[in-house]
């Protein structure tokens, strides 16, 4: 038993059938029972009053921005070097999903910056770089709708996604040389002693887990879709050739 | 490999336009800047390096849908993917002569035009160096890009839209470069980091390029 017995696309969307209901359900009450806590259940901050509790979208969906950019690069470097199709089109599927949680990082950002710095927008290092983030997403998905034929497709973008990743990484250090950051250093990380405090601290983690959830939830249907969408496209190509034959040989 | 080089560059000179329309943009560009935003010489030094970087950056972006798209209607593309020569040298090549022609006209053109925006004297050396430095990245950069879209129809504005994020790294080295030498400052940091660029991507991007031609060429 092996994971790429899931390349298969049967199996796959056999095992995404029985795992999507688990998906949507734990996103549905990770989400609502970490923003509920989130909003209604935690104190204002001392400085930053009651707009602190943006942390609960802002934070999970910038999370999620990058890692599903890593999730695409891992998806297209599995389709170059073993030619799955399922996988080609899970990047695919991925995309869409990666530009709104860019768009929603960068949303909740600017409304928490208008009344914390004052300002919608400042070109710190962190936003700008986001900037690029989505960028590159409208790229990547631009050059998939531009190429008719699948598999040329899913070749081309998935070189993009590589070296795209290489450029999204070299930028997101040139532009730290490139001006002085207003965007406070991380809220979470592995390696540190404190965090944010742990009152909004565990609300968040329950939020970015219904985040997670949400994101695999979305890219296995999506998927889902993909393939099925490319299983007609099959069927329809099948059913003409058969009736030109039918004709062909009705005219002899 | 040199017979292609030379070929490339009779083709780019004959055919009018390789060396004028991209000059002629980045003077038209830079004639337009004062107009939209005041003639104040003041405020024109401060920006000049900047504007020059990025008039040069556009106009180098003007003619990237050519780089490959000639060959690739003729068939020439088909014939020198068939040749002892390898595609990655092919491709290394085409950026080589795109830089030829429109890179280092740009470079050499550049501290006129730095006359019209009132640059400062000690802002010519570094400009000029970090514009040898950085245009070569951008041309090399593009080959890829007109490689990726090469067989679509109509890929101008999609080829924009794909190559100018990957242009980011080397317009914040380079114009911060010119913009330090502008006023004064060190500006061996930024000329470093720019090389270094330059050097990768010249290294390491002809092998993308070539892997994606040859999906292209399929």
């Amino acid at each position: 038993m092996s994971l790429w017995e899931y390349a298969n696309p049967v199996k796959f969307l056999r095992l995404s059938e029985r795992v999507l209901p688990w998906l949507w359900g734990g996103a549905a009450i990770c989400l609502v029972v970490g923003l509920v806590w989130g909003f209604f259940f935690t104190p204002d901050d001392f400085r930053q009053g009651s707009t602190v509790k943006i942390i609960y979208l802002h934070v999970p969906s910038a999370l999620m921005a990058i890692n599903a950019w890593f999730m695409m690069l891992v998806a297209s470097l599995i389709w170059i070097i073993r030619r799955h199709h399922v996988s080609a089109l899970a990047a695919r599927a991925a995309a869409p999903v990666g530009i709104v949680m860019t768009l929603i990082a960068l949303v909740t950002g600017a409304i928490w910056g208008q009344p914390m710095w004052g300002t919608w927008w400042a070109w710190d290092p962190r936003l700008t770089s986001f900037l690029i983030l989505f960028l590159f997403y409208l790229g990547y998905v631009a050059l998939w709708e531009a190429i008719e034929d699948p598999d040329s497709a899913a070749d081309l973008t998935a070189i993009l996604c590589l070296v795209g990743t290489v450029f999204a990484v070299l930028s997101r250090y040139a532009v730290n040389f490139w001006n002085q950051g207003l965007h406070q250093g991380a809220s979470l990380s592995l390696d540190k002693e404190e965090n944010v405090a742990d009152v909004f601290y565990f609300p968040l983690l329950v939020c970015i887990a219904g985040f997670v959830f949400l994101f695999l939830a979305l890219v296995l249907y999506r998927t889902g879709t993909e393939i099925r969408v490319r299983r007609t496209r099959a069927l329809i190509a099948r059913e003409t050739r058969t009736t030109d034959l039918h004709a062909e040989a009705r005219d002899a | 490999m040199r017979a292609l080089l030379l070929r490339d560059l009779q083709l780019a000179l004959r055919a009018g336009g390789g060396f004028g329309l991209g000059l002629a943009f980045f003077l038209i560009v830079v004639v337009l800047v004062p107009f939209s935003v005041g003639p104040a010489a003041a405020l024109l030094a401060r920006i000049a390096p900047g504007v020059l970087w990025l008039g040069a950056l556009l106009a180098c972006l003007l003619s990237l849908d050519r780089l490959l798209a000639v060959d690739w209607e003729d068939g020439a593309l088909d014939l020198l993917a068939t040749s002892p020569l390898p595609l990655e040298g092919v491709v290394a090549i085409k950026a080589v002569a795109h830089w030829i022609t429109t890179g280092l006209p740009l470079v050499l053109v550049a501290p006129v035009l730095g006359v019209l925006l009132n640059l400062p004297v000690a802002g010519y050396g570094p400009l000029v160096v970090s514009l040898a430095l950085g245009t070569p990245a951008l041309s090399m950069i593009g080959a890829f890009g007109a490689a990726l879209t090469v067989g679509i129809k109509r890929g101008g504005l999609l080829l924009s839209l794909l190559v100018l994020p990957l242009y980011v790294p080397t317009l914040i080295f380079g114009a911060e470069a010119a913009r330090r030498g502008a006023e004064g400052l060190e500006t061996g940091t930024p000329l470093l980091l720019l090389a270094g660029i330059t050097g990768c991507v010249l290294a390491l991007m002809p092998f993308a390029a070539a892997a994606v031609l040859r999906v292209n060429l399929r």
